[in-house]
């Protein structure tokens, strides 16, 4: 049984850990499509 | 198609914990591997994926190469990104049933190198595809995925031309198995390919904004008098 659960929990940490990469970018690429406004708004 | 997005969200995960219940609960155990051989209900779905996934960037490569079409690129990026993923539950899961099954970890048999070697060429891709910068960049990924697939079928057919220590095929290989069984292995596969169809959804979404913000950032950059850019510069990169 050991051997059964740890194979559905690494499947699992797997897709989650990708989730979460997948969250991180686009945190990154929100942050800076804000900072571009920010610059045009400044200039403008 | 942004209301669809939430439905098939909540579908999946209705599906994938029905899929769970089948994989633990409801498929008989089998009587000489014990509970262990439930692991086969999370690895064959998700060999079957990382397969089409494959496939499916394949073709995408193919349009990209004979038409550049930006959204085949995409496609194949994102396809093959995903299909990383899964072919990586592949390698994980393996070994764990291997371990109490086989009573060892690893052995070199044809069908888990030649798996190992498929994972290699699209990690390969994916770091090409991530520190390139050329412009050519898209145009190699895509040479390097049509011939990273001629490795997906030998993946596929190891087991029914060779002998092999890994085993054989349950569907349309001579092997008989449980209608309960065969139940929840398609149940798995189908709602880890919708999981997976989810995945690929989001992450074309990103990679479509991700090229669009480069895009006007370039363009900014070109529009801007020299010595007043702005600090944000372009990157070209994927997501």
């Amino acid at each position: 049984m050991t051997y059964l659960y740890a194979a559905y929990i690494a499947t699992w940490v797997i897709h989650i850990a990708y989730l979460g990469s997948l969250l991180r970018r686009y945190t990154r690429l929100r942050n800076e499509i804000a900072e571009f406004k920010g610059q045009i708004e400044e200039k403008s | 198609m942004k209301r669809a997005f939430p439905i098939l969200a909540v579908l999946t995960g209705v599906l994938l914990g029905y899929a769970l219940h089948q994989a633990l609960v409801s498929a008989p155990t089998e009587q000489t591997m014990g509970d262990v051989q439930r692991i086969f209900y999370y690895h064959v779905p998700s060999a079957w994926t990382a397969f089409i996934l494959f496939f499916v960037n394949f073709f995408a490569s193919i349009m990209y190469l004979i038409w550049r079409a930006n959204k085949a690129d995409i496609v194949a990026l994102v396809t093959a990104e995903v299909g990383v993923v899964f072919c990586t539950v592949v390698l994980v899961t393996g070994p764990i049933w291997a371990r109490p099954v086989w009573g060892i970890w690893w052995t070199w048999d044809l069908r888990l190198t030649l798996t190992l070697v498929l994972w290699l060429i699209y990690v390969s891709y994916l770091v090409l595809r991530r520190f390139s910068s050329s412009g050519q960049t898209p145009l190699l990924a895509a040479v390097l995925a049509v011939f990273g697939a001629l490795d997906v079928p030998l993946v596929y057919f190891s087991i029914w031309f060779f002998r092999t220590q890994h085993p054989q095929p349950v569907i349309g290989g001579g092997g008989s198995l449980d209608p309960r069984m065969l139940h929840a292995l398609l149940i798995n596969w189908l709602a880890f390919s919708c999981f997976a169809a989810l995945v690929c959804w989001s992450r074309y979404r990103l990679e479509v904004l991700r090229r669009e913000v480069d895009e006007t950032l370039a363009l900014e950059a070109l529009l801007e008098p020299r010595g007043s850019q702005t600090r944000i510069s372009p990157t070209g990169r994927a997501g």
